[in-house]
């Protein structure tokens, strides 16, 4: 028997997503488009809060979006409420979206035709933290439902993020949500993030996160002129 | 739970190499970050059902875990944390995001026979 050989190889095992990813931000660069995903886990909110940002934006700003369900169509039904553009990616078993999927569901978009471009994950806390998505912003959602230790059970995907929204805080006082500790537990996992605190069922926090979006639009294209 | 098809695509890129340096794959040598968002343990089960009635049956998965590595500023230094849930310098307290290590989902190297 032959003594085995050891072959150096250092190759990232996500290089296939990560090449697409790549693509697809340089195409999203180029088209001057801000491209922000959502991720948080099943329920916490993240379609309604969606639906509202795409209905405030809509009429100054080209916006879309792409919604990732393992099953249902219901929630591009509901965000199509807002008259935005809509596709749902339907991932069957898989639990995350991964770049390629977003290139697929791109394929006859034109991107020039938009300023803003919302990428809705599955829920899930664990699974999308891996993929790159060729999005200039990532979202973490987490409702005050949920309770205040979310960012400490999943310290990875918030990690991952590069903002975060609490949601449904209309409920903060109901469920008792100790809104201190919940942003603790939040600066513990990722020192600095920026939080905003909104509700979409009665619009707090809504057009201040909107306004958040539109400077960050604002920068990208003054960057991309520079 | 994604380990699966994660552990797919070292399965493939396994093969790709192996074909390349011609040979059957012992083994494959994983670097694995505490920040890769994959667990090291479903990975494992998940390589060896991957394998099963492949050329890489029977190969082995070797993981090295590697710990979270940030940067402190006012140290000006690398430092290891214990814990994701806690991203200060264990030195002095400082707020640390800089992540240095720890996201790593890397084949680094293969045993072929």
């Amino acid at each position: 028997m032959t003594m085995p050989r050891l072959v150096e190889v250092r190759k990232n095992v996500l290089k296939a997503n990560d090449l697409v990813a790549r693509d697809l931000r340089e195409r999203f660069r180029a088209a001057g488009v801000f491209v922000v995903s959502l991720v948080s886990s099943p329920g916490s909110g993240k379609t309604a809060f969606l639906e509202k940002i795409l209905t405030v934006l809509r009429p100054q700003c080209r916006v879309a979006a792409l919604v990732g369900d393992l099953a249902t169509e219901n929630d591009a039904l509901r965000l199509a409420r807002s008259q935005a553009p809509v596709k749902q990616i339907i991932t069957g078993t898989l639990c995350h979206l991964e770049a390629a999927m977003v290139q697929n569901a791109l394929a006859g978009w034109d991107l020039n035709q938009l300023d803003l471009l919302f990428v809705e994950n599955v829920g899930n806390l664990v699974c999308p933290s891996s993929y790159d998505l060729g999005e200039n912003l990532r979202l973490v959602l987490m409702s005050v439902t949920e309770g205040e230790d979310k960012p400490l059970k999943y310290p990875t995907i918030f990690n991952s993020a590069d903002v975060a929204i609490l949601t449904k805080v209309d409920l903060a006082q109901v469920v008792e949500f100790n809104e201190e500790a919940a942003l603790a537990n939040i600066q513990a996992v990722r020192p600095a993030m920026q939080v905003f605190k909104v509700s979409a069922r009665n619009d707090q926090g809504v057009s201040e996160f909107a306004d958040y979006l539109r400077s960050r639009l604002a920068t990208l294209r003054a960057t991309a002129i520079a | 739970m994604h380990e699966l098809s994660i552990a797919m695509s070292i399965l493939e890129m396994a093969e790709e190499e192996a074909e390349r340096h011609g040979g059957r794959v012992a083994a494959v040598h994983l670097k694995l970050g505490k920040l890769s968002g994959v667990v090291k343990e479903a990975l494992l089960s998940s390589y060896e059902m991957a394998c099963e009635d492949t050329p890489l049956a029977g190969s082995r998965l070797m993981v090295e875990e590697l710990p979270i590595i940030v940067y402190c500023t006012p140290c000006q230094a690398k430092r290891e944390l214990s814990s994701a849930q806690w991203f200060c310098c264990p030195e002095c307290g400082t707020p640390a995001p800089e992540v240095v290590q720890g996201r790593e989902l890397e084949v680094v190297a293969l045993e072929i026979q």
